[in-house]
């Protein structure tokens, strides 16, 4: 997300280095967003005995994110109200806006299930440790995996292919952005209440 | 909604000048009486067509009295701001106010042929929502359509100072005013910006009771209109900067920021310096310490004239002032075109040099005491006017009427409304085109033109042309 930002960033400078510096600030926010949005989820998973609740109602919160974002097609205006020097924080309210980090808690609440054989022997407190790492982990690499993906179109948007492949490659993305996290809240829901 | 940005929209200026160029313009034509109900004229301006140089389809509104005067459209190439996202709209709609009535239609023009009212607001809605009136500029930007507005509340409008309002870009729906902090802006006229930079300009004209019953002598004389031009911080919505040209600067009208967002200057059209008649542009910029600056840089002389051959205004002066009453910068920032409506003048500036201009080319049509023909032989009213200027930089189109009741005191024997188009030579220089002229209806008025896929006045771009 904001790629485009870090080619306007570089072309507005007139120099190479405004990209990976811009490209850092969207990363820095994005980050910040999937934290804030996991770094709860993970406090509130020392309630093993709620396991199954929890993921349930994370399921359902991403599902209703999903149907608003396809029943609400407006974008949000308060996003163009940012300084365009402020790049972390646009990154940071693009995520929140587009429920960027909420989409990974089904996935990352998965991860951090724990089998009903080990709610005997572990303690709570490693419990929560652990998984306040996992979710640096996961928004880790949600961050890393984007901004690399989003470097390489901005790089060679910059470099190489120009500004024209901008608007001839930019895809309205909305509904299935929507429609994936419905199915993601759906995937959550099921391994929920029906795998262990 | 696109699934794809709409391919008028073009992610710098140099972009857009290689885009396909313009089959329609859409020109508003008023009543100046308000006989007859206002409309806008699509005219066919593919070279080669069978209905070249003629309107092929009029949109007529239901109400008699508004008054059009300038307009715009619903989305630009500001869409494609990697800021905002809204890079999904259709460039579909013209947002079209009536300057007298404060009534705005929005006009679908997705099949020209067959462009159709699509909404219309009502005054008491604007009056309501905004406490403006008498709304004029339209540029989309980032949060929505803005709108500038001449008048403030009450009948006079002069309740309140004018400004700018915010209508949603997809419902069309008044969202609210705009400033949150407005300073020593007390008018307006014109207003632009450049969007990765974060700034905008905004110009003065006068309050209504100064111009809509005809210019005031008195208020001219004594230096009554506006003079200062007005820097704001865009998003936050607040007046940082207020440039006073002088006093005798009389009317700071059109703003015309560079097109390249890298770029930090533009130029401002003054109509007359009240000490020597002259015509004025001013180059505004911002130093290395983040200052606003402005200087003088292109002064047009007025003509001596015995006063039996001036219209009643202008016999104490001896004088044909130029009247600059409009000014248009190419999208390469290259030529500013500079409208002098008395004189019947229409110049071609090279600004490569902003604060340089060199003049580069000339056309003579219309003027007070003059009345240049067109090389056609027809006559052409008043002067030239409203101009615009095609995307490649290659026509420039212009109409001739400034405001009715304003024709009418600078102009009291001539009447009608004509759109013409000069081609532009390969290193400068104006032509008059021959095949292209438009002669509106009887009864009615041309002012502002609109070319299908944007133009040189419409469009603000968020990449640089590099």
């Amino acid at each position: 997300m904001g790629w485009p930002l870090a080619v306007s960033a570089a072309l507005m400078e007139s120099k190479h280095s405004a990209l990976p510096k811009a490209l850092g600030m969207l990363a820095t926010g994005h980050f910040l967003a999937m934290i804030g949005i996991l770094l709860p989820f993970s406090l509130m998973m020392f309630l093993v005995r709620w396991e199954v609740e929890l993921r349930v109602v994370a399921g359902l919160l991403v599902i209703a994110m999903g149907i608003y974002l396809l029943i609400n097609r407006r974008h949000p205006k308060f996003l163009a109200r940012v300084h365009p020097a402020r790049l972390a924080l646009w990154s940071f309210l693009a995520a929140m806006a587009h429920g960027a980090g909420l989409m990974l808690v089904p996935i990352f609440l998965g991860m951090c299930a724990v089998g009903a054989d080990d709610v005997g022997h572990a303690a709570a407190q490693s419990l929560m440790g652990s998984n306040v790492v996992t979710a640096f982990v996961v928004a880790a690499v949600h961050t890393l995996s984007m901004t690399l993906a989003g470097g390489m179109i901005a790089v060679a948007t910059y470099r190489w292919l120009g500004l024209k492949f901008l608007s001839k490659t930019w895809f309205n993305l909305d509904i299935v952005w929507a429609l994936s996290l419905v199915s993601v809240g759906a995937f959550g829901l099921y391994s929920a209440l029906f795998v262990h | 909604m696109n699934l794809r940005p709409d391919p008028t929209f073009h992610a710098s200026p140099k972009l857009a000048m290689q885009a396909p160029v313009e089959n329609y313009a859409f020109t508003v034509m008023l009543s100046p009486d308000g006989l007859q109900s206002d409309g806008i004229a699509v005219v066919d301006v593919k070279v080669g067509s069978d209905t070249y140089g003629q309107i092929v389809h009029q949109v007529i509104v239901p109400n008699k009295g508004d008054e059009f005067h300038h307009f715009g459209w619903n989305a630009c190439s500001s869409s494609l701001s990697p800021l905002t996202g809204h890079a999904f709209l259709e460039r579909r709609y013209l947002i079209v106010p009536g300057i007298r009535s404060s009534r705005i239609y929005v006009i679908d023009v997705k099949e020209p042929l067959k462009a159709k009212i699509h909404k219309t607001i009502e005054p008491e809605e604007l009056f309501e929502k905004t406490g403006y009136s008498r709304p004029h500029t339209i540029h989309c930007g980032p949060e929505g359509i803005y709108v500038s507005c001449l008048g403030g509340g009450g009948a006079d409008g002069t309740d309140g100072p004018p400004g700018i309002f915010i209508m949603d870009c997809e419902t069309f729906e008044i969202i609210g005013q705009y400033e949150m902090d407005r300073g020593k802006q007390d008018k307006h006229y014109d207003f632009w910006w450049n969007l990765p930079q974060d700034y905008m300009v905004s110009s003065e004209w006068g309050l209504p009771p100064q111009f809509e019953n005809g210019v005031v002598p008195e208020d001219l004389l004594s230096n009554k209109y506006g003079h200062s031009i007005h820097f704001w911080d865009l998003r936050a919505r607040k007046n940082i900067q207020t440039m006073d040209f002088g006093e005798n600067y009389q009317m700071a009208l059109e703003i015309r920021p560079a097109h390249d967002p890298t770029k930090s200057y533009g130029f401002c059209g003054v109509v007359v310096d009240t000490t020597n008649l002259q015509g004025a542009i001013f180059t505004w910029w911002r130093d290395d310490d983040g200052v606003w600056q402005s200087k003088k840089t292109i002064t047009i002389d007025p003509r001596p004239e015995k006063p039996e051959n001036l219209p009643p205004l202008l016999q104490g002066f001896e004088a044909v002032p130029p009247l600059v009453t409009d000014i248009d910068l190419s999208l390469d920032d290259k030529y500013l075109y500079v409208a002098c409506w008395g004189l019947g003048e229409m110049h071609q500036y090279d600004v490569s040099d902003p604060m340089n201009p060199v003049l580069a080319g000339k056309v003579e049509l219309g003027g007070i005491a003059r009345g240049a023909k067109h090389p056609n032989g027809e006559n052409f009213a008043y002067g030239p006017q409203m101009v615009e200027i095609s995307r490649d930089g290659k026509r420039i189109y212009w109409t001739n009427s400034l405001y009715s009741t304003w024709d009418d005191q600078f102009y009291p024997d001539d009447e009608g409304g004509q759109m013409v188009m000069a081609d532009v030579g390969e290193n400068g220089g104006l032509t008059l085109n021959k095949d292209f002229y438009v002669d509106f209806p009887k009864g009615l008025r041309s002012h502002q033109i609109r070319l299908e896929g944007g133009d040189c006045s419409t469009d603000s771009f968020c990449y640089p042309s590099a």
